[in-house]
């Protein structure tokens, strides 16, 4: 018989030394053999960043992401839109994450019966059934140490014996029932800078990226209503679909019946029109000398404008060209380490105090013969700025309404560095 | 409910028949025993009976042969699936589940439990659920290997689908259609076709759902399952339209046909439907689209005024169809967008805000494909915003935004600096952003651009690098102003430490060269010394070439590179030596002095190589350039075959063109079709016909938003309670304003969908309080009142036993002979008598129930304000025992409830009187309305004009008292009288419509005065209303409730107003 099969229609787990260990089938089995065109690819990419995410074999495509050391192989037979299968093997990731606290796979492998009853629940015939955590959670219950204690002994089951009526419900990504004795919302508004800085200091690319992650535990079906000083200065948003897109428009307002715990409420980027301000700057000096086998090696950051708050969590890594064999650096602050096998030197900082600057000065060792490096390496530097949002964005209050108790609400603030990196 | 019943006949007769083969195996009436226990048992199975079965299907088990599994020697596998058994077979769930657990990894592992079916399959009616749910997992992965045993699970299912729960009966349905077994092909047919008409949305659903396995298990369906995704894709519910869609792409795609009716219904319900559902119906809709509409693009000079502002934001249904009508009436040239089209664009825009990136594509790709060019732009935001998501997808969207930006530079120009490319990406992600970089560059960003690359080419990534160079090399190519710079900084990178950025600089340098050869002998010249050093073979190869066709530029060099090579010709990569063989061949036609015996000996080597490619053109280039004298014509042609002039290579990006592929889709990424793929149709020369897509209730299109349709529909006999939390049915499917005639059959329409009911239910209490509610609630007050009144006024009714002012102007005031004291409470004055409704007979099943504030006192106790209430019994049969109870009143709040009514005639109204003391606030009184059948909730909220009762004053005790209520107390309002308000009577009359307030007399003519107290707690209010010159006037009110106050004022500028 000849038919097509649209969607997913298998999914490997496969994890670094390329050990298959979970398959799940959602139509007729397809044999383990299928990846080994994705085992060809990924010796063919050298890093596994590079595996390309789309492979095309004799009968099959193969779709797959790679999440905290694990490759997601789903198997396509038919033509269907990639980003499609990529999101949803990111959201089955999410999942596990959200379950198990890492999606790990030990954590897959001791959770094996969870697992399968996920996959089971989340794709019916290889198209996407019930995505949405909380309804998941309503099917299945995550596993607790003492859940896991209580059932060994009980033999009761981790599958919820109530029936997922959040299925069914006009708002599906919030569950009926909910009650808590504290009514508790929270916003952590967190930027990220995005950011290259050119040799000479100035900025060639900057801007801001931001998310609204929210903790919200309220009973009932709080309707929310959460408003900003500066609502202009949101550029491009995204939105949980639990927002009300047309009070976005009309009001510049977000009004949401929220989902319960934690979740994602809005991201957005801040007008390119507006400056960045850089939070830090790096001078650096860093040379390889011709026909000997040593460079000099110089970094100093420091704070810059940043209204008034710490600059801290500061870390550099650097992935050192190839012919380094080893760094004999002194800080002045922190502490650092130097990989020789991967070449990447790492430089815990902590707190900048704007009195003493940290430094990281030293010798590079090359290998001896080896021609000198064409390029210095770049800087890679995280650093965090809590109460502070970058962009300036505030909140100006939350309302809630349906809803008879006053619940206790909270708006924090962080910035930190996003992809921030300082070419030398 | 008919129809079921041959439905369960045959699946009651069906399984035995396949059941009958095990028997072959099993022997004889054991296999009997088997199959009728589970028939037979209605829950769960006597435990005697598993034991029995598991006995007996044991040796059937054994024949099977052994599939080779992974770990460990067969016998010890053996015996722990032995012992596997065991525990399936004990009575205990504890250990069953575990046993089941087991399994399950098993299969996870990807380890063969085959032979365990048996023993696991007759566990599918355990009362456990997690062993029943880990049962049905094992079931679907090995039912299609063990066909006749899973026969024997059937059963349970098809007692799942006719569950009252209607999750029970969906996820019946679903592990039903997913045992691959083409036996039960009917059953799962019929069972679909039964719940495609359920009245849960979420089993019709779970039926769209089954509607592909079923087509993929046997085509020959095809037919009837049309017939059923037909039936689904008119289905009004967000919770099916995505997977009804999803079913019709995969069996009939070709049935574009089916689309048209609830094309505007799908545009409208898109914004509500889950994300996965959205995609599929995106790209459907792209593919519709582009066969129902005209290019955008076709008239483009023509288009920008003139169609965009006639239709933007026309959300008026008829007349879009009127102006759709009209334009394809007109069939002239200038290009009108069909207003569907429009429709489509327009409700997809918003989810370029979602936050799952295959939506955003999804809308990106059908704008690209879809929008006019000028529109095109607004996906270019969203699409930037993916590059910050994961590495997967960034390639995906990079690899889509490559082709974009070929067809539409301008788009993506304001982003550039988003392409720019950091050390940590992924070499993949890189070479991508790359080509986008190279993409966009244009006279006036290409210094920066260059700049940019100049960085990138001393990355320690060298595939990189390589990728740099070329990306210059197109620069070069296709903006002249830049060539000579690029080539500079080529030639630069010639004397790069790497080898392979030299050998690709001079593959890029060979290309440009070609374009203006003569200039650059100097560049060639060098070149020719780096013969000496690259080893790189196609640099060497590039090398040759370049000398051997500008070898008049380069005359001394060229037959000593010539000499060099034929010294190394043996070692040299297949590539080089054709190119060596060439140059020679070169050389020989123009100038044969010098290298006539180098060719010679060039050839010989290449006569005698191992590759007889080689040979063979060596051969054939001796035969054409060496004059012999059986050579033919063509060696005079020599010398014009080898050196004519040849054009310039175009060096372009490979995603050119690739937009014929539907962008977004794994063709596009691949690049050849793929299994499946639909291609996209080109826009059709004539637009199909319009009106196939009419639909008899346009009101779709007015609702494109859950907020809009939150306005608009007003649903007088359902709660209103939908409105809050977006809903999921799409109630506008019914009409708007529901006449009472056509509201039965609305109502007993609304029970076709079960749950919905319920939920509506649940949230009618809770969602009381919202703000929107409040405001349909003043909206519905509002026309009740108009209602009323028109009653009223048509006076025929008689009801009204008070109703005489209803008409008649308000009496003249008359002083009473009696002096009364000042706070002597007035009989009430009448204006017009508002009625309001308490109970429409719709919601009250036939029994309606009004109310109006008589105005008179309450007998029993002044606190309380009067309400009289009219009863009418629609209903064909008699009601009973009507009575108030359980008022819950706020603090404070007193009911005086009415004597039970015993009974009540159809067709029959009583009026009763019942005494509510609001404490002098506007909040509601609710309680219920009791029959001896039903309670109704209810509830009564007063004007604030009817929580006072008129006072007489004489005009000196007013200023007195208004003394007394200055400051805080006083409220004074400007107003501007409409013309048909200036009358003393008209004047008079409203205010006292508004408020039940008694005229005080006054001096003045141009003022007007009227006081009452408050009835529970008798504090003054004074009104006093000053007219000013033409149509302006002062309104003061006095009184120390200041809420009543203000709120007073506002009722009596809006009766005023009217």
């Amino acid at each position: 018989m000849c038919f097509q099969q649209k969607m997913i229609h298998s999914l490997f787990l496969i994890n670094c030394s390329g050990d298959i260990f979970l398959e799940k089938h959602w139509k007729s089995v397809v044999s383990q053999s299928v990846c080994d065109y994705f085992f060809e690819a990924q010796e063919k990419a050298i890093d596994v960043e590079n595996v390309p995410p789309v492979i095309s074999t004799p009968h099959h495509y193969l779709i797959s992401i790679y999440r905290d050391k694990i490759f997601f192989v789903s198997v396509i037979q038919t033509e269907v839109p990639p980003l499609f299968v990529i999101e949803f093997l990111h959201r089955v990731a999410d999942t596990f994450q959200d379950y198990f606290g890492e999606c790990s796979e030990t954590a897959i492998k001791d959770n094996v019966v969870i697992v399968y009853e996920l996959l089971e629940e989340m794709l019916d015939n290889g198209f996407p059934l019930a995505t949405e955590s909380n309804i998941l959670k309503e099917l299945i219950k995550p596993p607790t140490i003492l859940r896991s204690v209580v059932n060994s002994i009980t033999g009761s089951s981790n599958v919820g014996d109530t029936l997922p009526t959040g299925q069914l419900s006009n708002i599906p990504w919030r569950r009926a029932g909910v009650k808590y004795t504290n009514n508790e919302a929270y916003f952590d508004v967190v930027e990220e800078i995005d950011a290259i800085i050119d040799k000479s200091g100035s900025t060639v690319f900057a801007e801001i990226q931001g998310v609204i992650d929210s903790c919200i535990k309220l009973s009932g079906m709080p309707d929310l209503s959460l408003s900003f000083m500066n609502p202009r200065l949101l550029d491009d948003v995204s939105f949980h679909p639990c927002i009300r897109f047309k009070r976005w428009e009309s009001e510049r307002v977000l009004s949401f019946i929220p989902p319960d715990g934690n979740f994602r409420l809005i991201s957005y980027r801040v007008s390119s029109q507006n400056l960045v301000a850089i939070p830090v700057y790096v001078k650096h000096m860093i040379s390889f000398k011709e026909n000997s086998s040593s460079g000099r090696f110089d970094v100093t950051i420091g704070p810059k404008q940043n209204m008034g708050k710490t600059v801290e969590g500061v870390v550099m890594t650097v992935h050192m060209p190839k012919a380094v064999l080893n760094m004999n650096l002194t800080a002045t602050q922190g502490s650092y380490t130097f990989d020789p096998v991967t070449k990447v030197l790492t430089w815990d900082v902590g707190k900048i105090t704007p009195q003493k600057l940290p430094n990281l000065k030293g010798i590079v060792n090359l290998q001896s013969g080896a021609p000198k490096p064409e390029e210095n390496p770049s800087l890679n530097i995280q650093f965090k700025i809590q109460q502070l949002a970058i962009s300036g964005l505030k909140v100006n209050r939350l309302d809630m309404y349906g809803e008879k108790y006053k619940p206790f609400k909270g708006v924090k603030y962080i910035t930190k560095a996003g992809k921030f990196q300082v070419r030398t | 409910m008919l129809s079921l019943l041959p439905v369960q006949k045959l699946l009651r007769q069906l399984p035995a028949g396949p059941a009958g083969r095990p028997k072959k195996t099993a022997g004889g009436d054991t296999a009997e025993e088997v199959t009728s226990p589970v028939l037979a048992t209605e829950a769960g199975q006597p435990t005697c009976y598993s034991a029995l079965r598991a006995e007996e299907l044991r040796p059937l088990a054994t024949t099977k042969p052994m599939v080779a599994t992974g770990t460990g020697p067969p016998p010890t596998l053996w015996r722990r699936h032995d012992d596997l058994k065991e525990m399936l077979d004990s009575n205990k769930d504890s250990l069953k589940l575990e046993a089941m657990k087991r399994i399950v990894a098993m299969i996870a592992r990807g380890k063969n439990a085959s032979d365990l079916f048996p023993a696991v399959v007759k566990n599918v009616a355990c009362k456990n659920i997690e062993v029943k749910k880990l049962v049905y997992v094992y079931l679907v992965r090995y039912a299609e290997e063990q066909q006749d045993l899973a026969l024997l699970s059937i059963s349970t299912f098809q007692r799942g689908l006719k569950d009252p729960n209607q999750l029970i009966r969906a996820s019946a349905l679903r592990v039903l259609s997913s045992i691959r077994v083409p036996i039960i092909v009917p059953i799962m047919m019929l069972a679909i076709k039964e719940a495609a008409s359920d009245m849960s949305p979420y089993v019709r659903k779970t039926a769209a759902h089954a509607i592909p396995k079923l087509y993929s298990l046997d085509s020959d369906q095809k037919d009837q399952l049309i017939e059923v995704i037909e039936k689904l894709l008119a289905d009004k519910t967000t919770l099916v339209a995505g997977s009804v869609v999803m079913a019709f792409e995969e069996v009939c795609p070709e049935r574009i046909d089916l689309i048209h009716k609830n094309y505007r219904k799908l545009c409208n319900l898109l914004i509500d439907v889950e994300e996965w559902g959205q995609v599929v119906i995106i790209n459907m809709l792209t593919r519709y689209a582009r066969t129902q509409f005209l290019s955008p693009n076709q008239n483009e000079s023509l288009l920008e005024e003139s169609a965009e502002k006639a239709f933007y934001g026309s959300e008026d249904e008829d007349a879009k169809d009127a102006k759709a009508e009209a334009a394809s009436l007109a069939k002239r040239k200038p290009y009108v967008m069909d207003p569907d089209h429009r429709l489509l664009l327009r409700n997809t825009k918003p989810l370029l805000q979602s936050r799952n990136a295959a939506v955003v594509m999804a809308v990106a790709q059908l704008y690209f494909h879809l929008a006019p060019k000028a529109e095109v732009g607004v996906i270019a935001k969203a699409l930037v915003r993916l590059l910050r998501s994961h590495s997967e997808v960034q390639y995906v969207v990079l690899q889509n935004v490559a082709t974009m930006s070929i067809k539409r530079r301008g788009m993506f120009e304001p982003y550039l600096k988003s392409f720019y490319i950091r050390s940590t990406d992924p070499t993949q992600i890189k070479i991508l952003k790359l080509e986008v970089l190279t993409n966009l560059a244009n006279e006036t960003n290409i210094s920066t651009i260059l700049r940019e690359f100049q960085t990138y080419i001393r990355s320690m990534d060298k595939d990189f690098v390589a990728a740099t160079i070329q990306a210059i090399g197109r620069c070069a190519t296709n903006i002249g102003k830049v060539r000579d710079t690029c080539l500079n900084g080529l030639v630069q990178l010639l004397s790069n430490r790497d080898e392979l950025v030299v050998a690709e600089s001079v593959v890029v340098i060979k290309k440009l060269l070609q374009m203006q050869p003569a200039q650059h002998s100097e560049i060639i010249k060098h070149m020719a010394k780096l013969t000496d050093n690259i080893q790189v073979p196609m640099a060497r190869a590039s090398i040759l070439w370049l000398i051997g066709e500008y070898c008049e530029h380069v005359p001394k060099i060229a037959p000593d590179v010539l000499r060099k090579m034929a010294k190394s010709f043996t070692n040299e990569e297949d590539i080089v030596k054709l190119q060596v063989i060439n140059l020679a061949a070169k050389l020989y036609l123009t100038n044969s002095k010098q290298s006539k015996l180098l060719t010679q000996y060039v050839l010989n080597l290449a006569k005698y190589d191992q590759n007889y490619d080689i040979r063979d053109r060596a051969r054939f280039i001796r035969q054409l350039i060496v004059p012999t004298e059986k050579s033919g014509a063509l060696n005079k042609y020599a010398k014009k075959l080898f050196l004519a002039q040849k054009p310039a290579p175009i060096l372009e990006s490979s995603f050119k063109d690739r937009d014929h592929f539907q962008l977004g889709s794994l063709s596009h990424l691949l690049n050849t079709k793929a299994v499946g793929y639909q291609e996209l149709p080109d826009w059709p020369d004539e637009a199909p016909d319009p009106s196939v897509r009419n639909v008899e209730v346009p009101e779709w299109t007015k609702c494109t938003s859950r907020e809009k349709r939150k306005e608009k529909v007003e649903k007088p006999f359902y709660s209103d309670s939908e409105g809050e939390s977006g809903p999921t049915e799409s109630a506008d499917s019914e009409p708007e304003s529901v006449s009472e005639e056509s509201g039965s059959s609305s109502s007993s329409s609304s029970s076709s969908s079960g749950s919905e009911e319920e939920d509506e239910d649940e949230e009618e209490g809770s969602g009381e309080q919202s703000e929107d509610k409040e405001e349909e609630e003043e909206k519905r007050l509002k026309r009740k009142e108009k209602e009323g009144s028109q009653k009223a006024a048509s006076g025929s009714t008689g009801r009204y036993p008070l109703g005489r002012a209803s008409r008649s102007p308000i009496p003249p005031w008359h002083p009473p002979h009696r002096s009364l004291g000042p706070s002597q409470l007035l009989s009430p004055a009448f204006g017009a008598v508002r009625t309001y409704e308490l109970l429409h007979r719709m919601a009250g099943e036939g029994l309606s129930v009004e109310y109006c504030f008589s105005r008179r006192p309450f007998p029993g106790d002044p606190h309380m304000v009067a309400v009289q209430i009219q009863i009418s019994n629609n209903t064909d049969a008699e009601v009973k025992s009507l009575r108030v109870s359980e008022p819950k009143p706020l603090s404070g709040m007193r009911i005086q409830e009415f004597p039970e009514i015993e009974r009540l005639a159809p067709g029959d109204t009583v009026s009763v009187v019942m005494g509510i003391d609001f404490c002098d606030s506007t909040q509601a009184a609710n309680f219920q309305l009791c029959t001896h059948t039903r309670h109704f909730y209810v509830s009564i909220q007063p004007p604030v004009g009817e929580l006072m009762a008129p006072v007489f004053m004489s005009e000196n005790e007013f200023k007195k008292e208004q003394g007394k209520l200055m400051g805080m107390s006083e409220i004074t309002e400007k107003v501007t009288l409409p013309e048909k308000c200036r009358s003393d009577h008209a004047i008079v009359q409203q205010v006292t419509s508004a408020a039940n307030v008694g005229r005080v007399p006054c001096g003045a003519d141009n003022e007007y005065r009227f006081a009452a107290k408050t009835v529970t707690s008798g504090s003054l209010v004074l009104i006093t209303l000053e007219r000013r010159e033409g149509a302006a006037a002062q309104l003061i009110v006095n009184s120390e409730k200041m809420v009543i106050g203000t709120m007073l004022v506002k009722d009596i500028v809006q009766a005023l107003a009217q």
